[in-house]
């Protein structure tokens, strides 16, 4: 017999009470993973961007477009690599719930500076060659069961009309934080029509996107290109696509901030809820632990048997909470795919709730071991009968 | 076993009082005496004459207000509570009213478990285990749980397991209070066994003169003070 057969059978004490207790860690355990992977999904873009993209936009605002002319001057700057360029189209497949980030980009130099987006060369030339045509990230043509050669139809918001694409090509991301539930299309194919509809809208973009080789340098080609468009009719704001991708989510830190605060909310909650369960366990055993003080057992024995309880009934509610947070992330990632392109649980999620699970074991017996390592044996033995 | 004339316990000049808010009460007052060693010495007295607090402090579970107790040439009185509860495993045995066994464990684990303290070998404390519930009549039974026992048999675990570490000195703290006649007489049987086959030194809390007289000296406690006269059945 050893201390810690003890400790199980002592766990087992109270079935129906472990048991509810135990559930409750899994429910607070995947609460707190799937929340944790929610931060994480808000930051995915964040995480995506490379350190050696700048964005450049209108200084004013993003929905301000900036001329197409910019391109050239972009390029002569020194310490760029290449320039693309892009446009949010917003378009609507089949009906508003069917949300698809689409965007209108210049596809060679766009394929180029976005080496994480893979393509099978075939399907990127034929894609590059086709001014009507389209390509789409995996998760968007699983979505809608698309294949290479379906017709695609998107409703114009930004740009009225309705707009055909012929997909040629379905792309993976090269890494996990790749964004691959998008739509991408010829920009020409956009300012033809506008051309003929609305001249004014011609001729221009939403972003450039820029290569640069060193890293070091982006603060220096940022300023020189801001620098280059100064006192124009429509003056640039380039910065890191990390800074670019950083600030929608700064749209709704408040957001983050709360999903943050519940997430940490729930291990507190459920703290008070082990430490209670410990509180009526201990006091239960005040007897026994007295007895076992006469035979001679230290106050870290007693010590060792409610910590070790509260452990194992918090790190088995931790196991159980893990193993659900993995289906139950993928059944978020698949219903809300569209507004969370990565909805991926971390390895570093999974470590919070291990540490969690820990903090929550040896907080929720700090008080009960106390209480119960300080009682007199004789105070102790009295309580029985 | 014969007595010898040297006393195990030693008493003197102890005094006891608990603390009720700002009231305090004497339990015990200057208390002397002296127990031999190899006796079975039973307490009596009324409820609240102290016996119970008595009976803690010579087993150094309590710590008395003024003066000293010697146990086997020890003064208890000076030892910190990690030195006690070392002196405890090894020296005293423990007998309670409610038999106290835990009730997760079975009847050999409970007798086992003094013996997680030593470092003795799984194999050894087995031998052990198994002598000791073989003395008390319960080897058949020492995979049942307590709840599968009846008190009287309860009551001979609790004995077999203040027995397995061979102790020189047992207290028992109203040992026959919670069971019948007949399994009361088995209890006493068997520590009057203990005493005069295996010389343990036994001191009984009662209030059972029926139990007291399987006692070789009956001591009486009144209002805190020890009776000087002791009653002697040999």
């Amino acid at each position: 017999m050893h201390i810690l057969k003890l400790i199980f059978r002592n766990a087992l004490r109270h079935k129906l009470r472990t048991a509810l207790t135990i559930l409750g860690i899994t429910i607070a355990i995947l609460a707190f993973g799937i929340l944790r992977t929610l931060v994480n999904a808000w930051y995915s873009g964040v995480e995506a961007s490379s350190s050696t993209r700048l964005i450049s936009r209108n200084s004013i605002s993003l929905v301000f477009s900036l001329p197409l002319s910019y391109k050239e001057k972009i390029r002569q700057i020194p310490g760029v690599k290449g320039v693309s360029y892009a446009i949010w189209f917003n378009g609507t497949y089949i009906s508003e719930k069917n949300f698809i980030p689409n965007f209108a980009v210049e596809p060679k130099t766009f394929l180029e500076l976005y080496p994480e987006y893979l393509l099978p060369e075939d399907r990127k030339t034929a894609f590059i060659r086709d001014r009507k045509s389209a390509i789409a990230g995996r998760k968007v043509a699983e979505r809608f069961q698309w294949k290479v050669g379906d017709t695609i139809i998107l409703k114009g918001t930004i740009f009225p009309g309705t707009w055909e694409f012929v997909l040629r090509g379905i792309y993976y991301g090269a890494e996990r934080s790749a964004d691959e539930t998008q739509l991408f299309f010829h920009w020409n194919y956009l300012n033809e029509r506008l051309k003929k509809t609305t001249p004014r809208r011609a001729d221009q973009t939403g972003v450039y996107i820029i290569g640069i080789d060193d890293p070091d340098q982006a603060a220096e080609i940022s300023e020189a290109i801001d620098k280059t468009f100064k006192n124009s009719l429509a003056e640039t704001l380039t910065e890191t696509e990390k800074a670019f991708q950083m600030s929608f989510v700064t749209m709704t830190q408040a957001i983050v901030t709360v999903i943050q605060f519940v997430s940490f909310l729930v291990i507190i909650i459920i703290m008070a809820v082990v430490a209670n369960t410990m509180a009526m366990t201990a006091r239960e055993r005040i007897g026994e632990y007295a007895i076992m003080k006469t035979l001679g057992f230290g106050g870290w024995h007693i010590a060792i048997l409610i910590l070790g309880e509260s452990l194992i009934i918090t790190i088995t509610g931790c196991v159980f909470g893990i193993i659900l947070t993995f289906p139950t992330a993928e059944y978020f990632g698949k219903t809300m795919g569209s507004f969370f392109p990565v909805f991926s649980v971390s390895v570093i999620t999974i470590f919070l709730d291990i540490a969690a699970a820990f903090f929550v074991g040896l907080l929720a017996a700090v008080f009960p071991t106390w209480r119960a390592v300080r009682i007199q044996i004789a105070d102790g033995l009295r309580r029985i009968g | 076993m014969e007595n010898s004339n040297q006393p195990i316990v030693t008493i003197r000049n102890l005094t006891k009082s608990y603390r009720r808010g700002i009231q305090v009460i004497p339990v015990l007052e200057h208390i002397n005496f002296d127990i031999p060693e190899g006796e079975f010495l039973a307490l009596m007295g009324p409820s609240g004459s102290g016996k119970s607090t008595l009976l803690n402090l010579i087993a150094g579970i309590d710590k008395t207000d003024t003066g000293t107790i010697m146990v086997g040439g020890l003064d208890i009185t000076s030892m910190t509570e990690t030195e006690l509860a070392r002196w405890r495993a090894t020296n005293v045995g423990f007998i309670f009213q409610f038999y106290n066994l835990i009730p997760v464990l079975t009847a050999f684990e409970n007798v086992e478990l003094p013996l997680l303290l030593t470092w003795l070998s799984r194999k050894e404390r087995r031998d052990h285990v198994e002598m000791a519930l073989q003395m008390v009549g319960l080897a058949d039974r020492m995979d049942h749980y307590p709840s599968q026992l009846s008190g009287g048999q309860q009551q001979r675990v609790a004995i077999a397991r203040a027995i397995v570490t061979d102790p020189t000195l047992l207290v028992a703290d109203e040992p026959t209070g919670d069971l019948d006649r007949i399994s009361a007489e088995e209890i006493l049987e068997l520590m009057a066994r203990l005493n005069r086959e295996f010389g343990k030194t036994i001191i009984m809390v009662t209030h059972d003169p029926h139990a007291a007289e399987r006692a070789h000296i009956i001591r009486k406690l009144e209002k805190g003070i020890l009776n000087a006269h002791s009653q002697t059945h040999l």
